[in-house]
């Protein structure tokens, strides 16, 4: 089946690990990432964002996908602080994704530089020197790699603080980026998105945004933020959203989700890439139902400590929720908004259904298997009026 | 300017074969000679690393040209400090054992290792410990006060009460606070030097200082000593790694903890400047810190490997009974053969500065002084109970903040349940 041959000699066949869209597939085509409004196409749209301050608004913006939006944060964080650092595996050329492009060229190899390759010496070096006073941003090249230091980030940073007690001292400099999720062909190790084990240390910041201008404000601010931030880049939209970004320096708050779009009868909460997805699915489900359906997107953007506030009062006025993420269901971040809709007294007396999971099965991202595995359009539309009882 | 041999290396890198070398122009090794004899290197055909030595067991200077650096009065307090540790080890232990605190560990053995090293630190020099360096703590200047609020974990444990006993720390010491994890920091320890290096070279009127890290020989069977060692040869780091080679991690000896020779040995795979010393004696380990400090400090910055050969006298913990894997008699040998406090106590009455009077005295001042430390840390409140939400992040967050209200009502529910009289402020904290 995965022999060159086949593919070459007859077009129709569809390469098992291709992502492209089967002919007659009216729910699972491509994300059109040119024409879809979670993105800011115009300079109009990036600059009439209502977060980003005044100056900033009444600034310029620039085409970028979203590896340029990070490297253009690191460049900016790197220019303005003297005590930020870049390192990690392979970053001195450039990164393998292209994120920390001409960054030495421009501040020096004792500032922006290649580890040899070992996670937990990559974050306890970086753990040490965020301890003395740096604020450094440690590159782990895939989230799936992030295991090795999980002692690092569980044990040490995340507690360098509530330890170290009136001494002061803490890590709150550290930033760790990692790309995360599908991209189609990651298999077992290219794929993870390990964000629901972060979120359960007291301690961490877990950050995921979903597009180039949220990449670059919400990076920023992890860099700024004084708790160490574990910073994940969906890699499959590194080049493929591509979006206006202010040039000028900004950040996005942290812990702050964001109303992408008004609805009245279900609330999905979801962060990162899935956003794309779930875009498609209301659109195509309200489209099926006319002017029945109105459904509420709201991206989470950073994981935890998490804006509950946000999706609570979205579920209240709703009375239905979806969430929505890629990586496995069981023990998920579902599981954590789910369980803190129904406790909320408020929020539970206005439930109309169940709050629902759409999610990754508890399995590996299989090589052959991952769209079968990662929510698509075909997954969520028709769940959607089903849930919402229309 | 980089060290001569990176400059080399990086040429090598650069350079494609010459035809008919007789060195490998592969970039993996330079300066490897071809050969066409098939041997393989035997770690037994190479003899043990020397250890270095400066006094011997009777307190004799083994090399009689030897000139100390220090006035009698300053090896007197380093004396000192070394009798404060294992005097308070002694009192302490004992404390666990009537259950007035929860947990200790002494370093009986260990005493010279640590106090000499650290007597070769300047006071800016950034250190991070394992657990068993109270010495280093003691020598820097931590109070009575300080060691007792921590092991008791009173209102000015600077740790809040929220760690184990012995997991001190002290910013203004400029001591890194222990956490159990072990190895976790010793690349922390790398990553310290980098931030000095860096901060020196962004601003060449700050001191020169350098980063020390103590672990122990288990705890260099962790994945965190190599990846940290590994590093700071890399990024040319001023740090010195201080091993405590003392036989045993827990039950586990030497023997089953590693077949090559020591730590030591692992020093040069790394690129690295090592050296032995015997650890049971003060002079060799603080002549042998003092200058790979030095060597730390050379070349823009390097980093440096120093194992402490010495024995664990002690249990393990107050959690261990360590007759039930080594025999007493092995103990007791050491103890009395070959134990740092006396043998630099024999140099100090050698010297004619020291005698039995001035120990009995000495030993009587310091077991009174940390008595009183004990009964007033004892006596004292312990921190507020808000304690637990503070510090988890800069500042409280809305599920924190709801989750101290959560244990306030609680514990309004539940008076008779829980004792809150011993807490700084009570419940009141909580809000």
């Amino acid at each position: 089946m995965l022999r060159p041959v086949a593919v070459a000699t007859q077009p129709w066949h569809r390469s098992s690990y291709s992502t492209q869209a089967l002919v007659g597939a009216r729910l699972n085509v491509p994300i059109d990432y040119a024409t879809t409004p979670l993105l800011a196409h115009t300079a109009q749209a990036a600059l009439g964002q209502a977060e980003l301050p005044a100056a900033v608004r009444s600034g310029t913006t620039k085409r970028m996908n979203l590896f340029q939006a990070v490297n253009d944060a690191m460049a900016t964080a790197l220019g303005e602080d003297e005590s930020v650092l870049l390192f990690g595996e392979d970053i001195a050329f450039g990164g393998v994704f292209r994120c920390s492009m001409g960054l030495r060229d421009t501040f020096g190899d004792e500032r922006v530089f290649n580890t040899p390759l070992s996670e937990q010496g990559i974050l306890g070096f970086g753990i040490g020197l965020a301890a003395e006073g740096m604020r450094p941003i440690a590159e782990i090249q895939f989230a799936d790699y992030v295991f090795p230091a999980f002692d690092q980030l569980v044990n040490e940073a995340a507690k360098f603080r509530y330890r170290d007690g009136t001494n002061g001292r803490h890590v709150g400099g550290l930033t760790v980026r990692m790309p995360c999720g599908g991209v189609g062909h990651g298999a077992l190790y290219h794929s993870q998105s390990p964000e629901s084990l972060f979120a359960h240390i007291p301690g961490l910041r877990v950050v995921m945004p979903r597009s180039p201008l949220q990449a670059k404000g919400l990076l920023l601010a992890a860099i700024r933020c004084n708790d160490p931030v574990v910073f994940f880049e969906p890699k499959i939209l590194y080049r493929a959203a591509v979006e206006q970004v202010p040039t000028a320096p900004y950040t996005l708050p942290l812990s702050k989700a964001e109303v992408l779009k008004q609805g009245a009868h279900l609330t999905i909460v979801s962060y990162g890439q899935p956003l794309y997805t779930c875009l498609s699915a209301i659109r195509r489900a309200e489209e099926d139902l006319g002017a029945g359906l109105s459904i509420e997107l709201i991206d989470l953007r950073t994981i935890y400590p998490w804006d509950k506030e946000c999706v609570l009062q979205s579920v209240r006025k709703t009375g239905r929720c979806i969430v929505v993420h890629e990586s496995m269901i069981n023990q998920g971040v579902g599981a954590e908004v789910a369980a803190s809709i129904q406790e909320d007294p408020d929020t539970f007396v206005r439930l109309e259904a169940p709050v629902m999971r759409v999610a990754g099965w508890s399995t590996p991202n299989g090589l052959l298997y991952e769209r079968f595995n990662i929510p698509d359009v075909a997954t969520l539309t028709p769940i959607l009026p089903a849930v919402a009882n229309c | 300017m980089p060290p001569a041999c990176l400059a080399l290396q990086r040429n090598a890198s650069s350079l494609s074969p010459k035809p008919d070398s007789d060195y490998v122009a592969f970039p993996g090794a330079i300066k490897s000679v071809f050969t066409n004899k098939l041997n393989f290197e035997v770690p037994c055909e190479y003899s043990a690393m020397p250890t270095y030595r400066v006094i011997d067991q009777h307190g004799v200077a083994v090399n009689p040209a030897f000139n100390p650096d220090l006035s009698d009065e300053g090896v007197i307090k380093l004396y000192k400090d070394m009798l404060t540790i294992s005097i308070m080890d002694i009192i302490m232990f004992d404390a666990q054992r009537q259950g007035r605190i929860s947990f200790y560990m002494v370093s009986s053995g260990e005493e010279a290792a640590c106090v000499g090293t650290a007597s070769a630190l300047t006071a800016d020099d950034v250190i991070f410990c394992q657990y068993r360096e109270q010495g280093v703590f003691q020598q820097r200047g931590f109070t009575l006060r300080e060691f007792m609020s921590q092991l008791f974990a009173n209102k000015y444990d600077m740790g809040g009460g929220r760690n184990m006993p012995v997991h001190y720390g002290s910013r203004r010491l400029n001591i890194h606070t222990i956490s159990s994890p072990l190895g976790t920091q010793i690349p922390h320890a790398a990553g310290a030097a980098y931030a000095i290096k860096i901060q020196r070279m962004q601003n060449p009127a700050a001191p020169p200082k350098i980063a020390a890290v103590y672990f122990g020989e288990g705890a260099a069977s962790e994945g965190d000593f190599h990846a940290a060692l590994n590093i700071a040869a890399t990024r040319s780091c001023p740090v010195v790694f201080i091993c405590r080679n003392n036989g045993y991690s827990i039950s586990t000896p030497a023997l089953e903890q590693y077949r090559g020779d020591g730590i030591a040995s692992r020093g040069l795979g790394y690129g690295m400047d090592t050296v032995r010393v015997d650890g049971n004696d003060l002079w060799a380990v603080r002549t042998a810190m003092k200058r790979a400090r030095e060597l730390a400090l050379q070349d823009g910055g390097k980093p440096v490997l120093l194992e402490c050969l010495t024995y664990r006298i002690g249990h393990h913990s107050t959690s261990d009974d360590s007759f039930a894997y080594r025999a007493k008699v092995e103990v007791e040998d050491w103890k009395r053969r070959d134990n740092p406090v006396s043998r630099l106590r024999k140099w100090l009455e050698a010297r004619g500065c020291w005698n039995d009077a001035r120990e009995k005295e000495t030993r009587a001042d310091i077991r009174k002084l940390i008595l009183k430390a004990f009964g007033d840390a004892e006596k004292e409140q312990k921190p507020p109970i808000r304690n637990l939400f503070e510090g988890v992040y800069e500042k409280l967050t809305p599920d924190l903040r709801a989750q101290m209200k959560q244990l306030r009502e609680h514990l309004d529910k539940y008076p008779e349940e829980y004792d809150v009289s011993e807490f700084d402020g009570g419940k009141d904290s909580l809000s």
